[in-house]
Formats: C-alpha cells, sequence, structure tokens
C-alpha cells in the first residue's frame, strides 16, 4: 500500500514538474518570442490596427467597428454599420468599461429576432429613402438588417453601403456621383479573386468622407 | 464571381494546400515518433522531469503518465484562475468562481475549450497565456502521443510495450507544434491579429469619446488553439472577432491550421504500420464525410431557411461580412468534424438543418479528420468495430493490420463506443428533466432543446462550440458539463490504451487470400456505412426531436 502511495505521489511530482518546464517553454518563451518577433515585423497590426484621420487624431481601430450615433438614433451623416444586437456590457470586473464581444444567437425561428430584422429592415428603407430616390424593401441586402458574430464587424456589404449613397451625400450636401466613388475606392474585393466576400471599412470610409465634406 | 463559385474555390484551395502538407508532415510526425535520438532541448526537459526517455512502458503505465499529468494539469489551472485575483499581470481582474474555474480547467486540459467565461472581462494575462493556451500545448501533445501508442500497438508483435509518454508529450510539443505555431502566429500577425501585453487603454472613437480595449498574446493563442484543436478564444466572440480572425485570408488560414494535423496523421499512421495504403483508406474515409458536410452546410446555409433568414434575405445573422456564407460555413464544418470548437459565426442562428450538421459532426465521434491524435484513434477504434461487422458477414475471426480482433479488442472498442453517447443522453435527460437548468434557454421548443444537446454533445466529445444562447455559466452546468468533458477524454483513452496493449502482445496473424482487404476503397465505403449506422442509431431520437423537427417546420 504505502509502495503505491509513494509510486503515485513520484508520478505526479514528475507531472507537477513536466507541466512546470512545459509552461516555461509554451507559457513564456513562446508569446514573448512571438512578440517580440511581431513588434519588430509588424508593429501596427500587432497592436490593434490603428487608424488616424487627416488630423492625426486616432479614431479606432480599422478591424474594430463603432457605431455613429446622434444621441440614442444614427447619425445620418455618416454611413452605417451593421446592428450590433449580440454585444454586452461588462458583468464581471464591472470597474471597466470593455466592450463584449459577441452574437445574439437566436435561431431562425425565434420572435426577437423576426422583430429585430422586421424592424431594421423598416428603418433602412426610411432611413435611406430621399426625395428623388427610394429604397425598396428588396434591395436591403442581409448584411444590414443582421447582427454579425462579433458584433464588432468592420464592414458592411458593397451593396448596404451603395444603398446608403443617396442619403450621405444629401446630408453632406455632396454630389451623389462623387460620394458613388468614394464608396468604390473603398470597396475591396475578395482576396486573389477568391478569398472572403467583397466589403467596405466603415471606419475608413467614414474618415474619407468626413476630409471630402470638411474640404467642401 | 458569385458566393458559391467563390465558396467552392476556397474549398478547392483549402483540399490543395492539406494535400501539399500532407506527405511532408505525415512523414516528419512518423520520424519523432519513431527517432532514437533526443534533441538538446529535450534532455534538459526530461532531466527536470527526472523522466527516462527510453524506457519503453506498458499500457497501464502509459496510461498512469496521462492520467497523473493531466490531474495535475487541472489542479493547477484551477488554482491559476482561484488566485487570478491576487497575481500581478492579471489586469486586476478577479479570482474566478470555483464552479467556473473547475469548468475551465477540465475543458481545457480535456481540449474541450468550452468556455463558460467571456475572455475579455474574466481572464487576464497570467491565465490566458500562462496557462489556458499551455494547456492547448499539452493537451493536444496528449491526444497524438495515445494516438502513436494506438498506432505502435497495431505495429509492435509481443511486446506490451507502447513507447514513452513523457518522450511523446514532449516530442509533440517541442517538435510539431511549437514551429508550426511561432510560424503561424507570425501569418497571423501580419493579417491584422493582435500580439502585445498592453493593459484596458483608451482608444479615440471617429464620433468622439473612447472606446476601452484589451491587449494580449493573442495571435500566439490563436495559432495553438487552431492547431491543437483546442477552440478556446481569447475573445467571447471567439474567431468572429476581427483581432482574432482579420481578414478572409486568415480564415482559410485558420481553417487549414484545424485540419493540418489530423489528416497527416493518417500518413504517419500508414508511414507507423508500414503500409501507406493503409493510411490513404483512412485518409479517404475521413475526406469524404469531411466533403459531404462541407457541401450539405453550404447548400443549407445559401438556401437559408428559416423565417427571419428569409426576411432578411439570407442566414447572415451571427455571421461576419468579411467570412460571408462560404467562409462561414467552411469553419463551422471543420470545427465540428474536428474537437476543435473554435467558431468564426454562431451555430445557434444556422438554418435549423445547418446546426443539425454541426451537432451531428460531432456525435461521429469527430473524426473525419477529428481532433489531434483523438480523431485518429476514434477513427481507427471505428475501422475495429467495421472488420468485426465484416467478420460477422462472411463468419470469419476478423483481423485488421495483422492484429486478431478478438473478444477483448471488441470488447474494449465498444466500451470506447459508449462512453460518450451515454454522457451526452444521459446528461441531457437528466437537465430537461429537473426543473431549473431550461431556465438557461434563449430559445424555446425544438431549439432550446438543441441547445441543452449541444452543450453536452460538446463536451463531452471534447469539442467546446456552442448553441450560445445557452446560459451555461450556472453551478448546474459548469459541474455537469466540466465532469461530461473530463470523462469523454478520459474514459475513451482508458480504453484505447488498452486496446493497444492488448493488440501490442499479439504475435502477427498472416495475410491470407480471406483477408479483408482494409487498404482497398470498398472497405472505406464499409466504414463510412459503419461510422453512418452507429451515430445513427445512437442520436437519431435526439436529432429528431432539436434540429430535425426545426428544420421541417422551417
Amino acid at each position: 500500500m504505502n509502495h503505491s502511495v509513494g509510486n503515485t505521489g513520484r508520478l505526479l511530482a514528475a507531472g507537477l514538474r513536466a507541466l512546470l518546464v512545459l509552461t516555461l517553454v509554451c507559457g513564456v518563451l513562446y508569446p514573448l518570442a512571438v512578440t517580440g518577433i511581431a513588434r519588430l515585423a509588424f508593429p501596427g497590426r500587432a497592436n490593434g490596427s490603428e487608424l488616424r484621420d487627416a488630423d492625426g487624431r486616432t479614431v479606432g481601430s480599422s478591424l474594430i467597428g463603432q457605431t455613429y450615433l446622434a444621441g440614442d438614433a444614427p447619425d445620418l451623416r455618416w454611413f452605417q454599420p451593421r446592428p450590433s444586437r449580440g454585444l454586452g456590457t461588462n458583468s464581471a470586473n464591472t470597474r471597466y468599461d470593455l466592450v463584449l464581444s459577441g452574437a445574439t444567437n437566436r435561431s431562425g425561428d425565434n420572435a426577437d429576432l423576426i422583430g429585430w430584422v422586421t424592424d431594421a429592415k423598416a428603418a433602412v428603407v426610411r432611413d435611406n429613402s430621399v426625395a428623388g430616390h427610394t429604397v425598396r424593401p428588396e434591395d436591403v441586402p442581409a448584411d444590414a438588417v443582421t447582427s454579425s458574430g462579433s458584433g464588432l464587424d468592420p464592414h458592411i456589404s458593397p451593396e448596404y453601403a451603395r444603398l446608403q449613397v443617396h442619403r450621405v451625400a444629401a446630408r453632406n450636401g455632396l454630389a451623389v456621383a462623387r460620394v458613388d466613388r468614394l464608396v468604390a475606392a473603398h470597396t475591396d474585393g475578395r482576396i486573389l479573386g477568391f478569398i472572403g466576400e467583397p466589403r467596405v471599412n466603415v471606419l475608413e470610409l467614414n474618415v474619407a468622407l468626413k476630409e471630402l465634406a470638411d474640404r467642401q | 464571381m458569385s458566393p458559391v463559385l467563390a465558396g467552392v474555390l476556397q474549398l478547392l484551395a483549402l483540399v490543395a494546400t492539406l494535400g501539399l502538407s500532407y506527405r511532408p508532415l505525415g512523414d516528419h510526425m512518423a520520424r519523432v515518433y519513431s527517432s532514437e535520438r533526443h534533441l538538446r532541448p529535450e534532455k534538459w526537459i526530461y532531466r527536470a522531469i527526472g523522466a527516462r526517455p527510453d524506457t519503453g512502458m506498458r499500457w497501464p503505465a502509459y496510461l498512469r503518465g496521462v492520467l497523473a499529468f493531466s490531474a495535475v494539469s487541472v489542479l493547477f489551472l484551477y488554482l491559476l484562475q482561484r488566485a487570478q485575483g491576487s497575481l500581478p499581470g492579471s489586469l486586476g481582474f478577479v479570482s474566478i468562481d470555483p464552479d467556473q474555474a473547475f469548468n475551465t480547467a477540465a475543458s481545457f486540459v480535456a481540449n474541450t475549450n468550452w468556455q463558460s467565461y467571456a475572455g475579455e472581462q474574466a481572464m487576464g494575462h497570467v491565465v490566458q497565456t500562462g496557462g489556458l493556451a499551455v494547456q492547448n500545448f499539452v493537451s493536444a501533445a496528449v491526444g497524438m502521443a495515445v494516438a502513436v501508442a494506438l498506432v505502435r500497438g497495431f505495429a509492435r508483435t509481443r511486446t506490451g510495450e507502447l513507447g514513452n509518454f513523457w518522450a511523446d508529450l514532449v516530442r509533440g510539443v517541442v517538435r510539431i507544434l511549437l514551429p508550426i505555431s511561432v510560424i503561424g502566429a507570425l501569418v497571423l500577425v501580419a493579417c491584422g491579429a493582435i500580439q502585445n501585453f498592453s493593459g484596458i487603454h483608451e482608444v479615440g472613437q471617429f464620433t468622439g469619446g473612447t472606446q476601452q480595449w484589451n491587449g494580449g498574446a493573442v495571435a500566439s493563442q490563436e495559432v495553438i488553439k487552431e492547431l491543437g484543436t483546442n477552440g478556446g478564444g481569447y475573445f467571447n466572440a471567439n474567431s468572429a472577432h476581427p483581432f482574432e480572425n482579420p481578414n478572409g485570408l486568415s480564415n482559410l488560414f485558420e481553417i487549414y491550421l484545424i485540419l493540418v494535423i489530423p489528416f497527416a496523421l493518417t500518413r504517419t499512421f500508414g508511414r507507423m504500420v508500414g503500409s501507406l495504403r493503409q493510411g490513404y483508406a483512412i485518409l479517404g474515409t475521413m475526406a469524404v464525410i469531411w466533403l459531404g458536410f462541407t457541401a450539405l452546410m453550404m447548400w443549407t446555409e445559401f438556401a437559408h431557411k428559416g423565417t427571419a433568414f428569409e426576411l432578411a434575405g439570407g442566414a447572415m445573422e451571427g455571421k461576419e461580412t468579411r467570412f460571408g456564407i462560404a467562409g462561414s460555413s467552411l469553419f463551422a464544418v471543420a470545427t465540428t468534424l474536428t474537437s476543435t470548437g473554435a467558431v468564426n459565426s454562431f451555430h445557434s442562428s444556422y438554418t435549423g438543418f445547418g446546426g443539425g450538421l454541426t451537432l451531428l459532426g460531432m456525435q461521429l465521434g469527430e473524426i473525419a479528420p477529428g481532433g489531434v491524435g483523438s480523431g485518429l484513434y476514434g477513427m481507427l477504434v471505428m475501422a475495429v468495430i467495421a472488420v468485426f461487422l465484416a467478420g460477422l458477414m462472411v463468419g470469419r475471426t476478423p483481423e485488421y493490420l495483422g492484429k486478431k480482433i478478438g473478444t477483448r479488442e471488441i470488447k474494449l472498442a465498444a466500451c470506447y463506443l459508449l462512453v460518450t453517447p451515454a454522457l451526452v443522453l444521459g446528461f441531457t435527460a437528466v437537465a430537461l428533466a429537473l426543473p431549473t437548468p431550461p431556465h438557461s434557454m434563449t430559445n424555446s421548443g425544438a431549439h432550446g432543446f438543441s441547445e441543452i444537446l449541444y452543450a453536452y454533445t460538446s463536451g463531452a466529445n471534447n469539442n467546446g462550440s456552442a448553441f450560445a444562447g445557452l446560459n451555461a455559466d450556472t453551478p448546474w452546468f459548469n459541474a455537469t458539463i466540466g465532469l461530461a468533458m473530463l470523462l469523454g477524454r478520459f474514459l475513451p483513452m482508458v480504453f484505447v490504451l488498452a486496446l493497444a496493449g492488448a493488440l501490442a502482445e499479439q504475435r502477427p496473424v498472416p495475410v491470407t487470400a480471406g483477408t479483408l482487404r482494409t487498404e482497398k476503397p470498398l472497405f472505406a465505403g464499409l466504414l463510412v456505412g459503419t461510422i453512418g449506422i452507429v451515430t445513427g442509431l445512437t442520436y437519431f431520437p435526439a436529432l429528431a426531436l432539436g434540429p430535425l423537427a426545426e428544420g421541417l417546420a422551417a
């Protein structure tokens, strides 16, 4: 009996030593080495791809979606992102006010989701129909009325960006053709022609739009 | 180019890159686990452990090594989380409650990475990088070690020895996982994944004001999370978070990382048993199931049946613009047919059939291609069952790879098969029968049932993805899913190692005209059929109540 207890103890001690050594290798040396190389080779990306506007002010990350609100309602001067109903707020460690990424996790037959999509569609049609240009419900692309997986989707589809052009042009006193060109210039195709999806980065687009409007 | 065509091309690109790495990686792994040489850093590690890496272990000794190392790991990770509040470098985050700390420790040691916490608001640098990411490496290496022990059981004769657990563990980390991770992490940073040790800081916003971010060693954790088929996200949104998975290219790369070792291990297997064609038969079986699931998933998601999706004009709820339907479907299939469980889109918001496919993928036992190591040993156990069934049909004692599949072997294989379904169906039934657990459901009806079925399927199969509508951070779910993960990981390992021991003791059976040719496509077909029948008989009633009911109603 004592013999086997001793054996078990020796085995557990070996396990602990193995864990500590491997923690040193995989949990300390490896991440430090990768961080060191990453900071040298890709300093901007390793730190979150922060984006500055024409005045040199940091306006966020080109990878993290933002909201463009005037009060509680969308500020219709700016291109609007996708809904982000899955975003949470700090429930632990409440001294912080971190953005908590997440999805709604609602299924296709869920009453909440059906209501949200219906309301979002009506709002997109209403907000983007300006004098001389009416948006039809069937023109609204799916990404405009659904929340993304992270709630932080930095992109919208080119269709949704183009749908907002008339409204944005009217609100900023710009020519529709000028805003159209802006959207086209900020539309990224698939990587190598087939990887990922075509998309428009909303923050980058709005930064360029602001520059254009300010010059006006 | 249409999104469907782009999706097919991305699938083909995956097949091509996996094909290119199949031989070199598979052969490299065979050399790693067969080599007599020790690298200098490995010798230092053995000295620190106090292990003699050249001593062969019989199956009970090998198993004791696995269990001792894993038990110590659970305890260490539990204590690390419980002490987080007093550890420096923890962003000032508080200690994790006991039930959640147990759940998380069990989860990461069992290669499951089920998360009942939200990473960005719960776990600081020390726990994430020094605790969770370390288990991403070592739990994967343990899985590979057990798979290699089973392969040695087939390859060796008249010995009980299956190799040395400590040597297999250390080599898996040092020679396979670490080198790929260093390169992969830098690829991810180049795409835009973050890699720093910043504290929580304010960043300006376009319309004024600031937003709070936390930094982290994300890329270095992300790469091993996929490569080791672990799946625990640094952030709550997992690989949907742009800092973990910044663009379409990183997305495809992450899917590649998930699949590369499990597929290549079939080459390692072929090499080690001395017949590459035996490895190809297993590879073919895995590939057929993977491609079939991928095709079905793309079809149902592009078709977007379901009231809300039809209203929206596409199943984009819970999916990111940069990945779209195709990039999300590819990821969802890869993550649930392996034991990964990372998500780049939220399975709960998939169509009824799409969600059902993610469930079914896990219920196959995650063998197509499966987790690192666990996929191979799971598939080999299925192959044992398949030759047994074939033997029954022709009235011959079944053989596989020159070994008799006798009473003892088939009993062990059957025990292996019974563990996970017993855990999944048992816990699901109890959770639904009790008054409070169903309060955790977000959706009602068939989808609510699927949330709970998914949780235990994911836990017991060591997947870790979720129909995340379920609020799983309750003492009941933390405790029972924690148990399901531990039992679902280590009980099957007991049977696998016992089987390996039994096989290694046998003398080889000569190949005769009556031997079932297990390297032929016919056998691969039989294997696919066996997997389908075993899974179908086990889970069909449960699937009918959940995703099938939802899918047919849509």
